[in-house]
């Protein structure tokens, strides 16, 4: 009996992978699997490989497994391109239609079903993807009943019939394969789950859904992959809330007005990814200035340029960091499971009205498209915290001067008042500005208000800006991740720790302003730092060596060739390094 | 009720003695006043530029952005606060070399502000070079040898894009354009006022005296209806887009807000921001 399954599906684009993947996913999740999902894609739409790889169990999981126990391949390629991921006790269910080949050197056998010719007796070749689904479930011994509930969501809109003819095709499906296995039958068997129903999303949604709890109404975006499906979900729920979203002209109009919102009065915000990251930087400086919150997620990719719009990549953070010209107070934050996705979305709203300055919550794109499983969100758990903000009347300003919006004060956060009211009229700008936002060149003000805006970083509440495992007071090495590597590096540091090598695990969920003294505790405690991370020039090990040193000891681990860390792969990269 | 003089404050301007945004900036003034609204329920929002600085002359509450960017910022607040009106203002290199594209698309949103462009063909205060009003040939200290480009057509690209609104004033003529902006925050819909506001110290063509010698008001063309935008753009055409007035206006078309499905009938500023228990469960469950 298997504890953990991977199971992957592959074909051209277009032709239903997706949603051969999510109906598996979805009732696996309704048995109680915890369920991880990878997808690989091209940017086109139509044709080029594309594959969906889940992996599931009955215990919590975060991470891609490193091998794959079955493949259902609807064309040659996809075998070709993912046998090699197979073990002896693996399986290939490949589709008769395409006359599949095993390889020579492929450790797994290859069963060949009629996936499209049940289908099309059925009446439409299109259900081949159920007809996979139900052999699946013939490996998995899965009483295929438990597909009803989830065939019956998504075809029920289109009647009865339809609903009938997909439970026949996965029941035709499981048959087939069931004979075929003969006396394997049981092999790939999966030990049983709590039965419990969890929340299956990607990162993008519990951004999008943490967006509305914090009382956004508001959202301007410009589409971009991995990036659109949150302002897709907002589309569809901000309407019932009274809210909107504008899709602007470019990811510079997007910010901008995001930005004439939250002044305006609503918490308001964009999501984007590198080159939007680009364009938004005079944004993000204006923000800054003029000290009016704004929330940006930046949803990273592989760049530069247009670089792999559809792969994984983490090299956006120097941008992040220093991005826009001039100095500024900004806060960027990495969220790195579906919960902190959801909760730390709420915190940028937060902080950013708390703080009036600009938040950024960066992904990457294994977090923001990677299909999860996730314990319910708790509605007990949600705060909003807006600041200082006038809320009764003003009194009159004496000889028609202007309410002081950039009061200067000790915790350097002035009050914000919003157009409309009466007797807080006072001006915003982007050149540098008195108390009462006039413009100002003056030397001693420069400085008045240039320390004013950074102190209010010193008022920064974020909650755990490190998430934390070290067991160990004298670790052989400290692993520090950020974003959607931590599965990998916690299976890492359990196979370790259980082979003796004495693992610490930091991930990096607050990376401006650097969580400096956490860190650097966290180094001192170990031989060896190891600091993993998606982009060529290790630029999460050197904000670390820029802050609290430790060069000596800090060593990279890099990967971009666009595809996340697997679990093995690091574990031996860790070893080579600590040999 | 407020008069002009309640939208005055007490910054003095940094324009140079004769500068069209002096008028410019008063027939906002008076137009707000004579709209009836109070001055805390104006917000102007401007760009960068010589003109960009009228958001800190005004009474009001004032936005000086970033260059090019009045109108994104000045959209993203009429979202959030629907019962304000906002003005965006900005010069003719903020609006149509910059901003070009949210100018486009603005208009063709359509959402309820005003927008009027002080346009001097010339880069003023980064003193003195072309722009994209200058007409082909002017000599400036980008275009030693002339500009070699041709003078972009404000008012045909407006007509084309699809707008609700459009209309042209001369700083000189306060009384017009006052009507004209007033006109303009009464539309329902995204009014596009294009102002020829000379420079006098780095455009020694297009002066006063040529606008005056060269400009039609179209109120003094028989027959001419605003409501009709096959006319508009022929006489646009013909006149080389040097008139004055309401140049073209549609009446019927709803504003993008009231367009927007859901989109709450009082301010989102207003919102309870909070989802309530119930709520909340429902979208959980949507993903289980």
């Amino acid at each position: 009996m298997l504890h953990q399954l991977s199971w992957k599906v592959g074909g051209q684009q277009g032709e239903g992978i997706e949603s051969t993947g999510e109906i598996f996913s979805m009732a696996m999740n309704r048995l109680g699997y915890h369920l991880y999902g990878y997808r690989h894609f091209s940017s086109r739409i139509k044709g080029g490989h594309t594959n969906n790889k889940i992996t599931v169990r009955p215990t919590e999981v975060r991470s891609i497994a490193d091998d794959l126990d079955i493949l259902v391949a609807f064309d040659q390629e996809t075998i070709e391109v993912n046998y090699k991921e197979l073990t002896e006790s693996s399986i290939i269910l490949a589709d008769a239609k395409f006359n599949p080949v095993k390889p020579e050197d492929s450790k797994a056998p290859l069963f060949i079903v009629p996936f499209t010719e049940i289908a099309s007796e059925l009446g439409t070749s299109l259900m081949k993807n159920m007809v996979a689904i139900g052999s699946t479930a013939a490996l998995l011994k899965l009483d295929t009943t438990v597909f009803q509930g989830v065939v019956d969501e998504i075809f029920g809109r289109k009647g009865e019939e339809v609903v009938k003819k997909n439970m026949e095709a996965i029941q035709k499906g499981y048959d087939a394969m069931s004979e075929l296995l003969g006396e394997r039958v049981g092999e790939w068997e999966l030990a049983p789950a709590d039965g419990k129903r969890r929340m299956f999303m990607i990162g993008n949604d519990a951004i999008a859904l943490g967006a509305l709890a914090a009382g956004s109404r508001f959202m301007a975006a410009y589409p971009i992959t991995p990036a659109s499906e949150i302002m897709e979900y907002l589309i569809k729920k901000l309407p019932k809330f009274g809210g909107a979203v504008i899709q602007t002209e470019d990811e510079i109009a997007a910010a901008t007005m995001a930005i004439g919102a939250n002044y305006g009065g609503v918490r308001s915000f964009t999501a984007s990814a590198g080159p939007g990251l680009s364009l938004m930087m005079e944004a993000i400086g204006l923000s800054g200035m003029t000290e009016q919150p704004l929330v940006i997620v930046d949803t990273q990719r592989g760049g530069p340029s247009t670089g792999l719009p559809t792969k994984q990549e983490q090299s956006d953070l120097m941008a992040m960091f220093y991005g826009t010209h001039g100095e500024i107070p900004k806060v960027v934050i990495a969220p790195s499971t579906l919960e902190e996705a959801f909760y730390d979305t709420i915190q940028a709203f937060n902080i950013a009205e708390e703080l009036q300055l600009p938040v950024i919550i960066m992904t990457d794109l294994q977090l923001s498209l990677g299909k999860q499983t996730t314990e319910p969100f708790d509605y007990s758990k949600i705060e909003i915290r807006r600041g200082k903000i006038v809320e009764d009347e003003l009194e009159p300003v004496e000889n028609k001067d202007y309410f002081k919006r950039y009061e200067n004060t000790e915790d350097g956060v002035s009050t914000r008042v919003f157009p409309g009211t009466a007797n807080g009229i006072h001006h915003v700008t982007g050149v540098e500005h008195d108390e009462t936002g006039k413009p100002s060149e003056s030397a001693g003000n420069r400085e008045v208000q240039m320390d004013k805006r950074f102190r209010k970083l010193e008022k920064l509440n974020f909650n755990k800006p490190v998430h934390v495992n070290a067991p160990h007071d004298d670790a052989d090495v400290l692993l520090v991740g950020f974003n959607s590597t931590r599965g990998a590096l916690e299976e890492v540091q359990e196979r370790l720790n259980n082979e003796g090598v004495k693992v610490n695990h930091a991930h990096i969920r607050l990376l401006f302003p650097f969580p400096s003294d956490e860190m650097a505790a966290l180094v001192n405690r170990a031989k060896k730092v190891i600091v993993v991370e998606n982009n060529k020039t290790s630029q999460l090990a050197n904000i670390m060596k820029m802050n609290i040193g430790g060069h000596n000891k800090t060593q990279s681990i890099t990967k971009y060739d666009g595809t996340p860390f697997l679990p093995r792969e690091l574990e031996n990269k860790v070893k080579e390094l600590l040999d | 009720m407020a008069t002009f003089k309640d939208f005055r404050n007490s910054v003095k301007p940094n324009w140079c003695p004769g500068c069209g945004d002096f008028s410019v900036q008063a027939a906002i003034q008076r137009a707000a006043a004579n709209v009836g609204i109070e001055p805390h329920e104006l917000a102007v929002v401007a760009g960068i530029g010589c003109s960009g600085r009228i958001a800190g002359y005004i009474n009001s509450y004032g936005f000086h952005g970033i260059h090019g960017r009045a109108l994104p910022i000045a959209q993203g607040l009429k979202m959030a606060n629907r019962d304000l009106n906002v003005i965006a203002s900005g010069g003719d290199g903020d609006g149509f070399a910059i901003g070009m594209a949210h100018t486009v698309h603005a208009i063709r949103r359509n959402i309820d502000v005003t927008y009027v462009v002080m346009d001097n063909q010339i880069y003023g205060l980064t003193k003195g070079q072309t722009s994209p009003r200058s007409a082909q040939g002017f000599i400036t200290k980008s275009t030693p040898g002339g500009a070699i480009e041709p003078s972009l057509k404000p008012l045909e690209v407006a007509l084309s894009a699809g707008a609700t609104f459009v209309a042209q004033g001369f700083s000189t003529d306060i009384k017009e354009l006052t009507a004209l902006i007033e006109a303009g925050i009464q539309h329902k819909g995204f009014s596009f006022i294009n102002v020829f506001s000379p420079c006098v110290t780095y455009n020694k063509v297009n002066t006063y005296e040529w606008f005056k010698e060269h400009l039609t008001k179209l109120a003094d063309i028989e027959g001419y209806d605003s409501q009709n935008r096959e006319l508009a753009m022929q006489t646009v055409m013909e006149k080389e887009g040097l008139v004055t007035g309401i140049i073209y206006q549609d009446l019927e078309t709803k504003s993008y807000q009231e367009k927007v499905p859901g989109y709450a009938e009082q301010p989102l500023s207003e919102l309870d921001m909070n989802l309530s228990e119930g709520q909340f469960n429902d979208l959980v469950k949507e993903f289980m």
